[in-house]
């Protein structure tokens, strides 16, 4: 039986079956060389980094001001503002987020209501996040006459509550309904349903959810350069303008003093690492949401 | 095991329902059909409408207490639909309506005035796949107790081996129960949400198919299980399983395209079936 079989299919069916077999080495290294072509650049971006940024990277980086051309100096002020703002914009937005993303998937489901907020929510997921900044420089920085780190905190905020928003309502979606019945079965008014067994449930994809927005914001530059601007010097004065990595290392790459380029490489390096190390954070989390048993 | 405490449950002069696994009918069984005991829920011209569509017709039956109650019949027949009706379930979604009466101890709890979380808090149930919550086995069990109850944690742990115990899991789980309730095995964790539902002290349980996604052995268990708590609960169980109908239940409801067909004594049902339906269903010629 088995001679017979592997006989007939050894056997080439006129050229048909070259033909397949050239097309189909054709269509794996036209793929491969575009996967090839698309890792050759991300790999030459962060070698580039790596090179220039390295050598920026030493104890000074982080215990001294941005320094006036020419000076000796760091990031600390910088990487202050840019932890303080992060973490205010991810303290506003994530409860914003996380309440709007159980509407959508608890109690709006079907409603029309629900279906706007979430159409919205996609709009904004992908505004484009100058847009945000000049949103914010009108409403809070124009009225407040000057520029600072609230408003710099806030477009952050707006820009981490769609990402909130949508992963919120993925994870809850994910969640069986069977374990909303069990636990409503057992006479559980709805809002313990959803925060004691929905919201365990969804835990981890949620966490991700959050981690993946503070990734997003901790590079945005451009709602920053109309909100919180920059300060040369140490402040922590939140309604004063605050230094941030981003916009340093807009201004610091711009100018024409080396050592200032130097800060700006090692600025960019310091963001990429925390924008990895985030990711592999919530890559970690979502695997562990899907292992476990 | 059976005979002893079944007969201390029902009253002297009423019926005497057979026991599992006994389907010897006599003519006497036949005439009362549980007339004489108390009835713990009743069901009257029962309607249900899923969203225009009428799933249940004109359904009226008792449900005794401390007797189980088997609802048998084809797919999509609306056993499920009624089981859902005892505790409101069907709530949870929109368009979905019953009009009728369902007595739970004399009160009418399709009444819009009926609380849903203190009637489902008295009216527990188990479901088809097992459902434990993400969390402790301690835990799967107090959630419930903790909705309703402030007990210490003397007080607690003692309800918990209570309905660890009831649901004949204590001993494979006194050891772990700081362990994560999805760490269990199929049949473990549905004994585990029977010993959730029973850990806030309902009067009645329902059961939606508990054993369909079980093996023998858990099945065997689980049927042994059922047959305990009887003693203590009005239970209502949906199966698909006719020998498993058989053996646990009392009484049986057999459903036929949203009616209520035949509603008698379990062996009655099964031996000498009135309706001409209900025979061909437990004789296998369709369903």
């Amino acid at each position: 039986m088995t001679m017979s079989n592997s006989a007939t299919l050894a056997t080439p069916i006129g050229g048909l079956y070259h033909r397949r077999r050239i097309a189909n080495k054709v269509a794996l290294s036209l793929a491969l060389g575009a996967a090839g072509f698309g890792l050759f650049w991300l790999v030459a971006i962060l070698w580039t980094l790596l090179y220039n940024g390295l050598s920026a990277i030493n104890l000074s980086l982080f215990t001294e001001n941005t320094p006036p051309p020419g000076g000796e100096g760091g990031l600390l002020n910088a990487i202050f503002g840019s932890v303080v703002m992060t973490a205010v914009a991810t303290a506003v937005g994530t409860p914003v987020g996380v309440m709007a993303g159980t509407y959508l998937a608890e109690f709006g489901r079907g409603t029309k209501l629900a279906e706007v907020v979430r159409f919205i929510n996609d709009v904004l997921l992908s505004a484009p996040s100058i847009m945000v900044g000049l949103f914010v420089y009108e409403v809070l920085v124009v009225r407040m006459g000057h520029f600072s780190a609230w408003a710099g905190a806030m477009a952050l905020a707006v820009l981490v509550i769609p990402v909130v928003v949508r992963t919120t309502e993925d994870m809850l979606k994910l969640v069986p309904n069977s374990l909303r019945e069990a636990a409503a079965a057992l006479g559980a008014p709805q809002w313990k349903v959803i925060t004691l067994v929905a919201y365990r449930a969804a835990r981890n994809g949620m966490i991700t959810g959050m981690l993946l927005a503070v990734a997003r914001i901790s590079g945005e530059t451009a709602p920053l350069l109309f909100t919180a601007l920059n300060n040369q010097f140490w402040s922590a004065d939140m309604n004063a303008p605050m230094a941030n990595l981003p916009v340093v290392i807009f201004q610091y790459a711009m100018s024409p003093y080396e050592d200032w380029r130097q800060l700006a490489w090692g600025g960019a390096l310091l963001i990429t690492v925390a924008i990895l190390l985030l990711n592999i954070g919530a890559r970690l989390l979502a695997g562990l949401g899907t292992t476990r048993k | 095991m059976t005979m002893t405490h079944m007969d201390a449950n029902s009253p002297a002069h009423g019926s005497h329902p057979m026991p599992p696994g006994m389907l010897a009918g006599t003519a006497a069984d036949r005439a009362i059909a549980g007339a004489g005991l108390p009835e713990k829920i009743s069901v009257r011209n029962l309607e249900f409408f899923y969203d225009g569509y009428r799933a249940l017709k004109n359904i009226s039956l008792p449900l005794y207490d401390r007797q189980v109650t088997a609802f048998i019949g084809p797919s999509g027949c609306g056993k499920s639909t009624l089981l859902r009706i005892l505790n409101r379930m069907y709530d949870l979604y929109p368009k979905q309506v019953a009009t009728g009466e369902v007595l739970l101890d004399g009160t009418n709890i399709l009444s819009p005035k009926q609380d849903l979380n203190l009637l489902r808090a008295r009216v527990g149930m188990v479901f088809q796949k097992p459902t434990p919550f993400p969390m402790s086995i301690y835990d799967n069990i107090a959630f419930g107790v903790r909705l309703y109850e402030k007990l210490s944690r003397a007080e607690m742990e003692e309800r918990i081996e209570f309905s660890l115990r009831r649901a004949a899991l204590w001993d494979e789980v006194k050891d772990k129960l700081r362990q994560n309730g999805m760490s269990l095995s199929g049949g473990q964790q549905q004994r585990l949400c029977i010993a959730r539902a029973i850990a806030v002290k309902p009067s009645v349980l329902l059961l939606d198919e508990p054993t369909s996604a079980l093996d023998p052995i858990s099945t065997a268990k689980c049927e042994e299980l059922i047959d305990e708590l009887r003693s203590d609960y009005c239970i209502a169980i949906v199966t698909h399983n006719m020998q498993q109908a058989a053996r646990i239940s009392n009484f049986t409801a057999f459903m036929y395209l949203g009616e209520l067909i035949e509603f008698g004594n379990t062996e009655e049902i099964f031996t000498n079936p009135t309706k001409e339906k209900t025979s061909e269903y437990i004789t296998g010629r369709f369903g």
